[in-house]
């Protein structure tokens, strides 16, 4: 098929670019791996606030909850982690390439793990609210967890962590984060596309749709929503490890649980690609990641206005974003059927017709 | 045989407004059963606590033997009793075969089947049941876009999908044009003796319950007020009372 | 950490304090919960940038202060001035997502949030201010619970203010036509009241009575670009433990906040303060499904 064809073109082209970036914008190369990170929030976001119908203002913990549990991994192995962050950052300790590598792919295995336990444990406090309860109780909770590590002498409290350096070279550095993001970005897509070609998409939708519908048809709601959390917080988790690794220092408030940055970019990116597609938020978060950078050091400070005036504006005269203006303009495209719209404006007749 | 909805001594209050008031009625297997009464005598109010969307204040309900006043509503439906709504539901950003497909039942749902692709099979099926209802010809449209009418069509269709034992049924003809009315009676007694539905119809349309169950209850002010085929509630003074407002 | 608390059982008399404290406090937040609970029960919104407008009030205030206006005076210009920005909001934009699904209206006035603390910040920096109100402090049980006049002050203005909304909602032609919109937004179109009107002016009374909370919060605790969320927070937490159609539960629920957040500063630490609002939310939030699964139903 030719559609099949034009396709798998457009990924080995977003492939190609991805691996090529790097090398042809060294100096760029953490914006783009930013740009990675963004794409996995927006993709892990639209899971349950595009396809589900559960807007969530509070995913932002489990990218927290994977930074801290990374790094209390890498540096938990071979240190003691009470000693090492009340020391802040005076004691510099050094990790053999062997120890960091070590202690950065088990951290990262653990931060996924510990963020889909989170998943289950806060989506049995959270899956009993609807609507605008959910988003603000997703919201408490993630701003309890950043409270709560801010209090947290163990893990550093609100002074933070600054976390075991890389042992090479700046730019292997960057480059080898760089294709971890990727790598982690890609495996969301890749997964989130075989994911919605399941029964698993329709069981959602159908949630999204008429959740007191789907019970009364006896669909496994609370099960769906569940697994729907723990996938994104998986991802979510890595995204932090990764992004904790990146910056090198890790603190609660601004860097682990930003509520109102990271966090609301998710939702921001989803509504300016169009939610509940697959490829709504990959092109919402990289037109807005590409906006931000571009613009954000110009605004002098009157970056974070713009930022709230976006949310607005796309709310409120753009809600559909981009990908669904596209849907609704050309349904066909879409693989969407559409009767003789005027038909349906004259439904009276045409039932009396039948 | 013992029926296979047992309602006993079933009373639920809303505040001070006594809703329904120690209600006792069977439904037996494999019948149609009809419910009527006037606006506000407590139909729906009793349809919903047998369905478990709210609690009840006393007595018991039970499905084939089994105690379901303490269940929620997605356990009674797996459990094979299913409701459709007076006001109509379906997902509505979905076409008409993917309302199919999602209304396969779910009582034997493990980790494969969630993740599982859909078969050629329930797809057959998907296209049959749309084929009986008539809406075969718009399956692939977005289930919103559907006349009203087609909506209930629709909801009928998915709650056949799922291969209910027992389906009830909110007043299934309110706002359905009339010349498709006997369409859908047929439709209904075709169900109910192809597939061996048991059928609980709520129905404030005289002229249909009448032809189309085989018990009636009548419900007024909450309470039980008659009992018995369609003839002899047809001619019962008190029902007849109960609708003019002499009650 | 825990050691205050022996220090409570030792002195209760800093019992009496807290309790003071709280309930100054409380009544405030009872306030602005009560313009929450008005324009969620009205029109359906669940306003986020609540407690931002509470803070612009409270800026207000710091303003007129600076410029050598009693702070007091603030309030009759911050409930103005407010209610003026809240028609404008609303034209502008409650207007259009009134009609949406509820996600629509909460992102759009966390969007409101947003630019308002941000253009706070840019304009007064993220400094901690108070506006000085200049009135004694006085001491009471032999010198060891004080209390500012001004608390005392703003807790009968802020009584008053309370008071006179209740009457203005039941007599007031206008607070009929509200009371009529929130019961049934149709029936009162089709009886010829102007709901667009009546929202307008709702969304716009609600900002006011933010606008005065925030006065009073800036004579007696203090105020920054960034504390709107936790007042938001607070609002919330207490409509919902009360729900909205409840004026006397909004009341107890606002004064039981701010006792539970007097107690947990003392006993826990003042950094625990946010930490206490978001815990309430999350409990009261896990209360009220419990309650709703006993009637086989969720908190929707």
């Amino acid at each position: 098929m030719s559609g099949n064809a034009t396709q798998n073109l457009l990924h080995g082209a977003i492939l190609v670019a991805g691996i090529a970036a790097p090398f042809l914008f060294p100096n760029y190369s953490f914006q783009l791996a930013l740009l990675w990170i963004m794409i996995l929030f927006a993709l892990t976001w639209d899971i349950l606030g595009g396809q589900m119908g559960y807007n969530s203002l509070g995913n932002i913990l489990f990218f927290g909850a994977g930074m801290y549990a990374c790094t209390v991994v890498q540096i938990g192995l071979y240190y003691d982690v009470g000693a090492y962050t009340s020391a802040f950052g005076a004691v510099k300790v050094d990790f053999t390439p062997d120890q960091y590598f070590t202690g950065l792919f088990l951290g990262i295995a653990v931060a996924a793990l510990l963020s889909m336990v989170l998943a289950v444990l806060f989506g049995w406090i959270v899956f009993g609210l609807r609507g605008p309860y959910f988003a603000i109780g997703t919201l408490g909770v993630a701003i309890a967890a950043g409270e709560l590590i801010s209090a947290w002498e163990w893990v550093g409290a609100g002074g933070g962590i600054s976390l075991p350096t890389y042992p090479g070279e700046p730019d292997a550095r960057a480059n080898f984060f760089y294709f971890l993001c990727m790598a982690s970005a890609v495996a969301t897509f890749a997964f989130l596309k075989w994911l919605y070609s399941t029964r698993f998409k329709l069981a959602i939708n159908a949630i999204r749709d008429d959740e007191e519908k789907a019970e009364a048809m006896g669909i496994h709601t609370t099960r769906y929503k569940t697994v729907a959390w723990t996938i994104a917080a998986f991802f979510l988790g890595i995204s932090g490890a990764l992004f904790g690794n990146m910056t090198g220092f890790i603190e609660p408030l601004e860097v682990a649980f930003p509520t109102v940055t990271f966090g609301i970019f998710m939702v921001l990116m989803v509504l300016l690609g169009g939610k509940g597609t697959l490829w709504g938020p990959v092109l919402g978060a990289a037109l807005f990641h590409l906006i931000k950078e571009v613009t954000w050091t110009h605004l002098l400070g009157w970056q974070w206005v713009a930022l709230g005036l976006l949310i607005i504006v796309n709310v409120v005269y753009f809600q559909q974003g981009i990908l669904g203006w596209a849907r609704d303009r050309w349904p066909e495209l879409f693989g969407i059927r559409v009767e003789d719209r005027q038909a349906k404006a004259g439904v009276g007749q045409a039932e009396a017709a039948e | 045989m013992t029926p296979q909805i047992e309602v006993t001594g079933v009373s639920k209050a809303f505040g001070g407004v006594q809703a329904n008031r120690d209600i006792s009625l069977n439904v037996p297997a494999g019948r149609i059963t009809g419910l009527i009464g006037p606006n506000g005598s407590g139909k729906t109010t009793l349809f919903n606590s047998v369905v478990g969307y709210h609690p009840i204040d006393a007595g018991s309900i039970k499905f084939e033997g089994r105690e379901i006043s303490k269940m929620r509503v997605p356990q009674i439906a797996r459990l094979g009793m299913l409701r459709t709504f007076q006001q109509t539901r379906i997902y509505s950003e979905m076409d008409c075969v993917q309302n199919m497909l999602i209304s396969l039942p779910h009582r034997r749902e493990g980790w494969r089947t969630m993740f599982g692709r859909f078969t050629a099979e329930p797809l057959e099926k998907a296209e049959h049941l749309l084929e009986f209802v008539g809406l075969y010809d718009k399956r692939h449209l977005i289930s919103g876009d559907l006349s009203f009418g087609q909506q209930k069509l629709l909801e009928f269709a998915m709650a056949l999908m799922n291969e209910p034992k027992i389906l009830l049924l909110d007043e299934p003809t309110a706002g359905i044009n009339p010349t498709l009315i006997n369409g859908l009676i047929d439709r209904l007694q075709r169900a109910n003796s192809e597939f061996g539905i048991t059928l609980f119809v709520i129905e404030h349309n005289m002229r249909v319950i009448m032809n189309l169950a085989e018990n009636i209850y009548c419900l007024a002010h909450g309470e039980l007020l008659a009992e018995g085929p369609p003839e002899q509630i047809q001619d019962d003074q008190r029902v007849i009372d109960a609708y003019l407002g002499a009650h | 950490m825990l050691d205050n608390l022996a220090v409570l059982s030792i002195a209760p008399v800093f019992n009496i304090q807290l309790l003071l404290d709280g309930l100054f406090i409380g009544a405030i937040f009872a306030l602005a919960a009560y313009g929450l609970a008005l324009v969620w029960g009205v029109m359906n919104v669940k306003n986020l940038a609540q407690g931002d407008y509470v803070i612009m009030g409270g800026y207000i205030a710091y303003s007129l202060g600076q410029i050598g206006v009693h702070p007091i005076l603030g309030l009759p210009v911050a409930f103005v001035g407010m209610f003026a920005f809240g028609w404008i909001v609303y034209v502008l934009i409650i207007r259009r997502v009134i009609e949406r699904d509820l996600f629509t209206s909460l992102l759009a006035t966390f969007g409101i949030a947003i630019v308002v603390q941000q253009v706070l910040n840019q304009i007064y920096g993220p400094e901690v201010r108070t506006a000085d109100a200049g009135l004694e402090v006085r001491t009471i049980i032999g010198g060891q619970v004080t209390v500012a006049d001004i608390r005392i002050v703003s807790f009968v203005l802020a009584a008053a203010l309370a008071a006179s909304l209740i009457l203005f909602m039941k007599r007031s032609r206008m607070g009929q036509a509200i009371r009529a919109t929130a019961q049934d937004a149709r029936a009162a179109k089709i009886m010829g009241i102007d709901t667009d009107r009546v929202y307008a002016f709702t969304y716009a009374l609600n900002a006011a009575i933010c606008g005065a909370a925030g006065v009073l919060i800036s004579m007696i605790w203090v105020i920054q670009p960034f504390f709107g969320i936790t007042h938001s927070i607070r609002s919330f937490v207490i409509v919902t433990a009360a729900g909205f159609g409840n004026l006397p539960g909004v009341i107890m629920a606002g004064l039981g906040l701010g006792l539970a957040e007097q107690y947990s500063g003392f006993v826990l630490g003042a950094e625990f303060q946010q930490a206490t609002v978001v815990g309430l939310l999350v409990l009261v939030l896990v209360i009220r499904q419990i309650q709703q699964g006993r009637q086989r139903q969720v908190v929707q």
